[in-house]
C-alpha cells in the first residue's frame, strides 16, 4: 500500500491559519492502515488545530470527516454539498487523493496533511518499509521475489556493490543490502545461475523517468 | 596476447610485464596546476594514472578534464567513471569526448552513494550500474554502436577496467561478481586496497580456479598507511575495508616519527609477496594525498624503471 | 482518602484504553490539566497497557509543545490499585503544578468553558 507519514503539526498550522472554516478529510484507504491519515489521525489534527486557534483567540471552525477513498470520483463527489460550509480542506490522503480533491473542488484550497513516502508493507506494528518503486516493468521473477530497484540504494541490476558489509547497505547499517538478500534467496531457490548473468541496461521509460503515466484497461472502459 | 586498443596499459600487460598504476585526486577548485603537478610527480614511476570521479560523492574537478590534462602532458590517463551522477546519454557522450582526446583506459564504477559526500540532498542517477557501463563501453568499441543502436563512424577504443572488492560481503560471491564483469567485457581489474593478505590470496585462488586469470588482468590495490590513526579509521569507518589487527599492532610498535616509514615498508613487502601470487598482473598504488611517496615505493619494490612498450 | 475536589476521575479498565484523542479532547474542552494514572510498570494486568499509555502521553505532550500551548498540563503517573494515599498525593502534586501554570489558556482566551465536568482522566 501507499505509506505516508503525518505532517508536522506546525506545518499544517502554517498553511491553514489564514482560513476560518476548515475541514480535515481523512481517508479510509492506505493512510488508515499506516496510521497516518485515517479518521483517528484526522480527529487528532482537528483537535490540534482547534486547540491552536482557541489559544490564539481566533474563532475558527474545524471539523473532521473521513472518506472511503479520495482517489475515486464517486467518493470525492460525496464532499460536494458539505464543502459549501468550508473555505479550506486539509486532506490526510496520499498525494493522489489531495490532488483529486483539488481537481474536483477548484475554488477550495486543498492542503496536504501527510507526507506521502513510498509503496510498502507493514514490517511490524508501527513500522512500515519500502518494497516497490513502481518502475512499470516488474522483474521479481528473476530476483527471487526481492526488488533491486526498491531495496538497493543504487538500484543496481547487477549488484551488490563493494560497500555491502555484513548484509547491510553502506548508506545506513539499518538498511539491509538488497542484493545480499537476493543472493541468499536465489541460493535457497537453487537459482544462482541467474546471479551470474549480466543484465542489460533497464528501460526506465515505464517509470517516472518516462513522464506522468497512464494505465488503460480497454475492456473496462465505457 | 594481442591488444584491442591503443592503450599503453594494455600493451604493458600484453607484453607480460607487471603493470603499475596510481591515482590522482583532482582539487576541489578550478586550479589547473594541481593535477599537472601530481601527474608529473608520478610520471616515470607508473604506466598509467587514474583520475577519480567525484570520489565519495565529493565534488571535485571532473575526471575527464583532468584526464585530458594528463594526456596533454604526454602521460597515460585512466578515466574513472561512476554511474551515480550521469545517465547513459552523458556517459556515452563523455566516452566519445575522452576518446577524441586519445584517452584509451576507462574504469567502470557504480560509485559511492551521495550520502557520503558534501551534497547528500542531491538526486542520484544510477541509470546504469558498473556492469552495464562495461557492456556499454564494449559495445561502443567492438560494434561501433551506441546503446540505441546508432552506428558511429569513429569508435572509441577503450581498454575496459572495473573494480572489485575481495573484502566486501558476501565473500562467497566476490569471485562470481568478477566473473560477471568479465563476461560483460572487463579486461583489467583494480582491487580495493589490500591489508588482509590471506583473504586476498583466497580470493585470487577462487579467481584462478574459475580460469578468470587468463581473461582479466588483476592489479592489486595498495595504500600505504601514514599513521596509526589512519589505520584505525580505515578499519572502523570505511565500508568494505579489511584491516587486520596485526597491521595496527605493527604500526603502533614503532616510534611515532617512524610510523610513516613503517607504513611504506609494509606496502613494499606486500608488493613483493603479491608478485608471487598467481593471477596478480600488477599493482594499483593509491597513496591518497601522499602521491610523493609513490616513486619511493615503486623503486623499493623493484618495479623501476618502467618498461617501454 | 482525601483528594482535591477539582480532580474529576474517569474510570477505565486499563490505562492502555486511553488514546491520544481523549487527552487532546480534554485539553480542547478546557481542562486545566490531565493525568493518566496507570499501574506500576511490569504490573499491568493486560501486559503492556500502561506502556502504551506512557507513549501516548509523551506523544500528546510533544504535540501540545509544537502547537504552542505547552505539554506540562498532561502527565502520566504509575501506582498500584492498593495505593490510595499515593493517589491522593499524586492528585495534590498535579493540582499544585497546574495551579502554578494557571488556568488553561483555552479558557482565558475569551472562550466559554464547555459544559460538563473539567475531567481529568485516570485509570
Amino acid at each position: 500500500m501507499i505509506i505516508a507519514k503525518p505532517k508536522p503539526i506546525e506545518e499544517i498550522i502554517e498553511t491553514t491559519k489564514e482560513f476560518k472554516k476548515i475541514l480535515v478529510a481523512g481517508c479510509d484507504g492506505c493512510v488508515t492502515v499506516c496510521e497516518a491519515g485515517g479518521m483517528k489521525e484526522a480527529q487528532i489534527v482537528g483537535s490540534a488545530l482547534r486547540i491552536y486557534f482557541k489559544q490564539q483567540g481566533m474563532d475558527v471552525k474545524v471539523d473532521e470527516i473521513s472518506l472511503t477513498r479520495q482517489c475515486d470520483r464517486p467518493y470525492v463527489a460525496q464532499l460536494e454539498e458539505k464543502l459549501k460550509d468550508y473555505d479550506a480542506v486539509v486532506s490526510m490522503a496520499c498525494g493522489a487523493g489531495v490532488q483529486f480533491l483539488a481537481e474536483a473542488f477548484k475554488d477550495k484550497p486543498i492542503l496536504p496533511g501527510v507526507n506521502t513516502c513510498f509503496i510498502g508493507v507493514t514490517e511490524a506494528k508501527g513500522e512500515w518499509t519500502e518494497r516497490c518503486q513502481a518502475c512499470g516493468e516488474c522483474i521479481l521473477a528473476t530476483t527471487g521475489g526481492i526488488c533491486p530497484i526498491a531495496r538497493c540504494s543504487k538500484r543496481m541490476s547487477n549488484g551488490p556493490c563493494g560497500g555491502s558489509a555484513n548484509g547491510k547497505c553502506e548508506v545506513n547499517k539499518e538498511i539491509a543490502c538488497g542484493w545480499h538478500l537476493i543472493y541468499e534467496r536465489l541460493k535457497e531457490l537453487g537459482q544462482l545461475d541467474r546471479f551470474e548473468r549480466p543484465t542489460s541496461p533497464k528501460n526506465w521509460n515505464t517509470s517516472r523517468d518516462g513522464g506522468p503515466r497512464k494505465v488503460v484497461k480497454e475492456v473496462s472502459q465505457l | 596476447m594481442t591488444t584491442t586498443t591503443p592503450s599503453k596499459l594494455e600493451r604493458i600487460l600484453a607484453a607480460g610485464h607487471f603493470a603499475v598504476t596510481s591515482e590522482c585526486g583532482p582539487p576541489r577548485s578550478a586550479d589547473p596546476e594541481v593535477v599537472a603537478h601530481k601527474a608529473q610527480m608520478l610520471a616515470d614511476f607508473v604506466d598509467a594514472i587514474n583520475v577519480t570521479d567525484n570520489q565519495t560523492a565529493v565534488v571535485r574537478q571532473c575526471s575527464l578534464a583532468s584526464c585530458i590534462r594528463i594526456k596533454q602532458l604526454g602521460l597515460e590517463p585512466v578515466l574513472q567513471m561512476v554511474t551515480r551522477d550521469r545517465n547513459r546519454i552523458a556517459l556515452q557522450s563523455d566516452l566519445l569526448g575522452a576518446a577524441s582526446f586519445g584517452i584509451h583506459n576507462v574504469l567502470c564504477l557504480t560509485g559511492d552513494h551521495q550520502s557520503f559526500g558534501d551534497h547528500p540532498n542531491a538526486a542520484n542517477v544510477f541509470d546504469l550500474d558498473s556492469t552495464q557501463l562495461i557492456q556499454t563501453v564494449k559495445m561502443m568499441r567492438d560494434e561501433c554502436k551506441l546503446l540505441s543502436g546508432f552506428e558511429m563512424k569513429d569508435c572509441p577504443k577503450m581498454f575496459i577496467g572495473a573494480a572489485e572488492n575481495p573484502f566486501a560481503d558476501p565473500f562467497e560471491i566476490r569471485v562470481s561478481r568478477l566473473a560477471k564483469k568479465v563476461a560483460a567485457g572487463a579486461q583489467f581489474i583494480q582491487t580495493q586496497c589490500i591489508y588482509n593478505m590471506e583473504k586476498f590470496k583466497k580470493w585470487m585462488q577462487g579467481v584462478v580456479d574459475r580460469g578468470l586469470d587468463g581473461k582479466v588482468a588483476v592489479l592489486a590495490g595498495l595504500t600505504p598507511m601514514k599513521s596509526v590513526g589512519m589505520a584505525k579509521y580505515m578499519k572502523s569507518r570505511v565500508p568494505g575495508m579489511d584491516v587486520p589487527d596485526d597491521i595496527i599492532k605493527r604500526l603502533a610498535g614503532v616510534p611515532k616519527d617512524k610510523v610513516a616509514e613503517e607504513g611504506i615498508k609494509i606496502c613494499v613487502e606486500q608488493i613483493q609477496e603479491l608478485k608471487e601470487v598467481k593471477g596478480v598482473r600488477g599493482f594499483h598504488i593509491m597513496a591518497i594525498e601522499w602521491e610523493e611517496k609513490v616513486p619511493e615505493i615503486v623503486k623499493a619494490a623493484g618495479l623501476y624503471p618502467r618498461p617501454q612498450v | 482518602m482525601n483528594y482535591p475536589t477539582n480532580v474529576k476521575i474517569v474510570k477505565l479498565p486499563c490505562s492502555g484504553r486511553v488514546d491520544v484523542i481523549h487527552l487532546m479532547k480534554a485539553i480542547e474542552e478546557g481542562a486545566d490539566g490531565v493525568f493518566v494514572a496507570g499501574c506500576l510498570e511490569g504490573d499491568c494486568h493486560y501486559q503492556v497497557g500502561n506502556l502504551r499509555a506512557k507513549k501516548r502521553v509523551a506523544y500528546v505532550r510533544g504535540l501540545l509543545e509544537k502547537i504552542g500551548i505547552g505539554g506540562e498540563r498532561v502527565a502520566m503517573y504509575n501506582l498500584s490499585a492498593g495505593q490510595g494515599p499515593r493517589f491522593a498525593e499524586i492528585a495534590r502534586e498535579m493540582t499544585e503544578k497546574i495551579r502554578k501554570l494557571g488556568p488553561s489558556p483555552l479558557r482565558g482566551a475569551g472562550n466559554q468553558p464547555s459544559p460538563g465536568p473539567k475531567t481529568e482522566v485516570a485509570a
